[in-house]
């Protein structure tokens, strides 16, 4: 059962990105894509804040309650974390704007129907 | 010295110098007139230029390191700050990214001044990105740069607003790249779990004799990100969408230096972080095989497009294929050879891309059949230009001596030879006649106008017919655009004549494969090379032009090969044994998202099934 | 390809990618363990420099330069935004009725609109010593401006986020953030050095540069997101088609035959 536990939140992360790599793949729609595209990058959120925890460790801001000798979780998979929400933003807004331009342009976001970039 | 602690010191302004003046650029760029803001990008460029020479100059004798806010590693080799390491390859490298956006940009001057496009804001953040990807020391900083090079080039890609194929060929490309840049990201934080450092060369200590499967999955998921961008089968579905629709000084950047540095990025995570582990076993044939299915339907795919920015595009992916299987043997003549290659592609490709670019502004068409015969159209100065350095650049794709592409293909057949593939040479020879043989059939059709009106199973790919033209230039072509593509022709000449062309990179390249010196350089300060041992092989030998002369005969065949199959007995209907394969492949490309990202999970489980140990 | 044959290959490909990462999890530690070094050569880097908050101290401080290229994505894709939603040819702007929402949303949005301000300017400006910075500040003070597009006074919105201002304090945040790492090379000899004086830990001024770099960061942050949505809310909100007008006179000529 430990054994279960000991793993457990990475194959939670494991999963939410596949769902989302599943959702870009079988997607009727680009809008619907693009938000699988954010559900997959939210699997790597999950799964570098399961790298840094550790039980009994607090949050890593020092203080009055919060003193040298404390445990506290890794910070520095937080600062990638932080980076990775920064990231994600910036692309999630691009490829927004660039479904809003196809559907403009085409008057669909089907990718079915999307056919002029064949072989 | 104090001397030596300047390029230290200032190592981390190539990447940051781009960034200020794009924030300016996006700040007062809408408020000052066209030309000013071209001619202060070029400027910009241009010393970014300056100081990627100096690198490479400093290079030659000594590594560059610089850690970042001075946090250097502590007594037991470990610390918390991000370094950045330049080396000859590395330099050359951003010297070469520099290069051609100089070129790019003298191209595109004083167009693409629709207001609000921003486009001398994205050059810069593209170069800035690049060029920290090619310096970071970090597992985790070269994601970041990753990420700043794919969102400028995504934007840059569907810059054509208008034109309804380039915003869904730039959303194939978002995607898809997006998706491998996560994939990276869950490489990153299994190698962080396990070993605690995102230090390239932390790693190479920790990670060193490690031959669990662990290691090879983490190198895998790692390498997805770089797999993706380096167009490698079957992660390369992109790749075409995103030449087809991206503007042509966009196009020359990606196929000249953007793709390299995907393959860039996984030999020097391989090379400092993995070369000791259970990774090393499987790399080779790893190599060998993505390889080889990625210049044979790179080859395939060139050989059956109209569209010229497609068959150009494919044609990188069949020279990326070249590459991987060259660098399969994993000796430091190879690397070497690679190294000239990879300079003289970027620098033919790019003037065959502006060649092509020229094309589409005269004459509003990029299609081969539409355009048959329009270079006769071409008068004048204007007409010869454009001829011959179309023509030329055919050539010295196909790898006519003395250009450099040539020459580093004839450098990597001696090498595979004498490392035990006898087949390397004839592999090569193939798919560099195939592809240059599409080129030049393109040549023979458009600018000569041989053969007869076109038709068949070539007829069946995507036309270039509805492509926008990005200036129009009427009957006079601007001197600058002819004059950038000759340049590059010129520059991709000249490296081949260069004495200590293969001299230096055969240095370069074994200096790259010097893990321990890599990282007695980062963590310890040694920042000196050690002795040379090999004697420098020559230049051009007889073999070598020998090789090359037949490779440029046998493109010349395929290209009238192709050209007159019409009015051979028999040509008129290639066989069905050739047509339905061909029209899978071609079904493949489908131009669907969901597609792309079904091959991209494939191509992860076939990946680590090839690296599995035994 | 037919939808089957996709199936059939996602299938396959999900296989190969369920079985790759469960190998590469097993290798990992198990969840929650007490082995992180990298940990603790981080925490005692921080309490050097006297920032209580260590997350910032590693964004902003120890591996500074990554924030800076996550700033560096942030604008590029503001601007990589602005030029592919620009307006092209056929498009012109009007002018909508502000929409009738609740009195109750009116009100709500009314008192929330200066306390979230509050909050986001609290969270940007202590960022080195409670959780935050200037991200997560910048978020919130953009989200709180936009508390009145929700209480449905639209041009209200327009009128305070003059979009030439934000664009100059977005730029201005990246160029201050470069600012601050160029006085670290000229004084200390590396780009991006804490070089001022740290105080204690725990006091307002504390951490030296964290505090400078977590406010630049929040200035673009907030500049972005309200551009960003600016865009966005236009695309959707004021800019239309014309249509074409020849068409619309065939139409009513034909209509009025």
């Amino acid at each position: 059962m430990t054994a279960v536990l000991g793993y457990y939140p990475y194959a939670v992360a494991g999963a939410i990105v596949l769902l989302g790599l599943v959702g870009i793949a079988i997607s009727r729609d680009l809008v619907h894509a693009v938000v699988c595209l954010s559900v997959c990058q939210s699997g790597t959120y999950v799964f570098l804040l399961a790298v840094g925890f550790q039980y009994g460790g607090v949050a890593p801001i020092f203080g009055s309650t919060v003193h040298r000798g404390t445990p506290v979780v890794d910070p520095v998979v937080q600062a990638l974390s932080l980076t990775d929400i920064v990231v994600s933003a910036a692309v999630t807004s691009m490829l927004l704007a660039l479904v809003i331009q196809i559907a403009k342009r085409r008057g669909t976001v089907d990718p079915d129907e999307l056919r002029s970039l064949k072989g | 010295m104090p001397g030596d602690e300047t390029a230290e010191r200032l190592l981390p302004l190539l990447v940051i110098i781009p960034i200020f003046a794009a924030a300016v650029l996006i700040a007062v760029g809408q408020r000052l007139p066209g030309r000013l803001v071209g001619a202060v990008t070029l400027i910009v460029v241009g010393l970014v230029g300056v100081g990627d020479t100096a690198a490479l100059i400093i290079t030659w004798h000594r590594r560059i390191v610089s850690w970042l806010g001075g946090w250097r590693p502590g007594r037991g080799g470990s610390g918390v700050g991000i370094a950045f390491q330049a080396d000859q390859l590395s330099a050359g490298l951003i010297l070469l990214a520099a290069g051609l956006m100089i070129v790019a940009l003298a191209f595109s001057w004083h167009y693409f001044q629709t207001p609000g496009s921003h486009f001398h804001a994205l050059m810069l953040f593209f170069l800035a990105g690049m060029t920290g990807f090619a310096l970071a020391g970090d597992i985790f900083t070269m994601f970041v740069f990753f990420e700043l090079m794919g969102v400028a080039a995504y934007a840059l890609t569907g810059l054509k607003v208008e034109d309804p194929s380039a915003v869904q060929g730039a959303i194939n490309f978002g995607i898809v790249n997006s998706v491998a840049a996560y994939l990276s990201l869950i490489g990153i934080g299994m190698v962080y779990a396990r070993t605690g450092e995102l230090n390239l060369a932390e790693l190479s200590r920790s990670l060193a004799g490690d031959h669990s499967p662990f290691v090879v999955i983490a190198f895998v998921l790692l390498c997805i990100g770089f797999l993706v961008k380096a167009a490698v089968v079957p992660f390369h579905f992109w790749l075409d969408d995103a030449h087809a629709v991206a503007p042509t000084p966009v196009c020359v950047l990606f196929s000249g230096v953007m793709v390299e540095l995907g393959l860039y990025g996984v030999l020097r995570v391989y090379q400092v972080g993995f070369a000791d582990t259970a990774v090393a076993d499987g790399i080779g044939r790893l190599l060998l095989v993505l390889g080889i299915a990625t210049a044979a339907v790179g080859a395939v795919m060139c050989l059956l497009q109209r569209h010229l920015k497609r068959l150009l595009a494919y044609s990188t992916i069949a020279h990326m294929g070249m590459f991987l299987v060259a660098l399969s043997t994993g000796d430091p003549e190879s690397l070497a050879g690679i190294m000239l290659f990879v300079l003289g592609h970027a620098a033919v490709k790019g003037a065959l891309f502006l060649c092509a670019g020229i094309l589409l502004d005269r004459f509003g068409s990029i299609d081969e059949f539409t355009l048959w015969g329009a270079g006769r159209r071409l008068r004048g100065w204007d007409g010869i230009g454009v001829r011959s350095i179309f023509g030329l650049a055919a050539l010295g794709l196909a790898g006519l001596p003395p250009f450099a592409a040539g020459l580093g293909k004839s450098l990597a057949e001696t090498a595979m030879s004498e490392a035990g593939a006898g087949w390397g040479p004839a592999f090569m020879i193939i798919v560099s006649a195939l592809t240059g043989g599409a080129v030049l059939r393109v040549w023979l059709r458009v600018v000569v106008g041989a053969g007869s009106e076109p038709e068949g199973i070539e007829a069946e790919g995507m036309s270039g017919d509805e492509e926008q033209m990005e200036v129009d230039v009427g009957e006079d072509i601007p001197n600058r655009m002819i004059i950038s593509a000759g340049v590059l022709v010129a520059i991709g000449c000249g490296l081949g004549l260069v004495p200590s062309m293969s001299a230096g990179v055969t240095a370069a390249a074994a200096r790259f494969l010097d893990t321990h010196g890599y990282v007695a350089a980062v963590l310890h300060g040694r920042i000196g090379y050690p002795r040379a041992a090999a004697p420098a092989p020559p230049g051009w030998d007889l073999r070598g032009l020998l090789l090359s002369g037949l490779t440029v005969a046998a493109a010349c065949a395929v290209a009238a090969l192709a050209v007159l199959r019409p009015r051979l007995p028999g040509g008129q209907r290639p066989s069905r044994v050739v047509r339905t394969p061909v029209r899978l492949l071609r079904r493949m490309h489908s131009g669907r998202v969901g597609d792309y990202v079904v091959w991209l999970l494939i191509g992860v489980g076939v990946t680590a099934a090839m690296l599995a140990p035994g | 390809m037919s939808r089957r044959v996709r199936m059939i290959l996602l299938v396959v490909g999900l296989l190969g990618a369920v079985t790759v990462l469960a190998v590469g999890v097993s290798g990992l530690p198990a969840f929650g363990g007490h082995h992180h070094p990298y940990r603790d050569l981080a925490v005692a880097a921080s309490l050097r420099h006297a920032t209580a908050n260590v997350v910032s101290a590693v964004n902003f401080d120890q591996r500074a330069l990554d924030t800076f290229g996550e700033e560096t994505i942030l604008v590029a894709s503001v601007a990589g935004v602005a030029a592919l939603l620009r307006p092209v040819r056929r498009e012109r702007r009007r002018r909508r009725p502000d929409v009738p929402v609740m009195d109750s949303t009116r009100l709500l949005t009314a008192v929330f609109f200066p306390v979230t301000l509050l909050i986001g300017i609290d969270v940007v400006a202590h960022g080195a010593i409670t959780p935050g910075g200037g991200f997560q500040g910048g978020v919130v003070l953009a989200t709180g401006i936009h508390l009145l597009y929700v209480g449905g006074r639209y041009r209200l919105l327009e009128r305070m986020r003059p979009l030439p201002l934000f664009e100059i304090t977005e730029a201005a945040g990246l160029v201050i953030f470069i600012a601050i790492g160029a006085a670290g090379l000229a004084v200390a000899g590396h780009v991006f050095t804490n070089i001022l004086p740290q105080g204690q830990l725990g006091r307002l001024i504390s951490s030296g540069t964290v505090v400078l770099l977590s406010g630049a960061v929040g200035m673009a942050v907030v500049s972005s997101v309200v551009i960003l949505l600016a865009g966005f809310l236009d695309q959707a909100l004021a800019l239309e088609e014309v249509p074409d007008t020849d068409q619309d006179s065939d139409g009513a000529e034909e209509a009025a035959r």
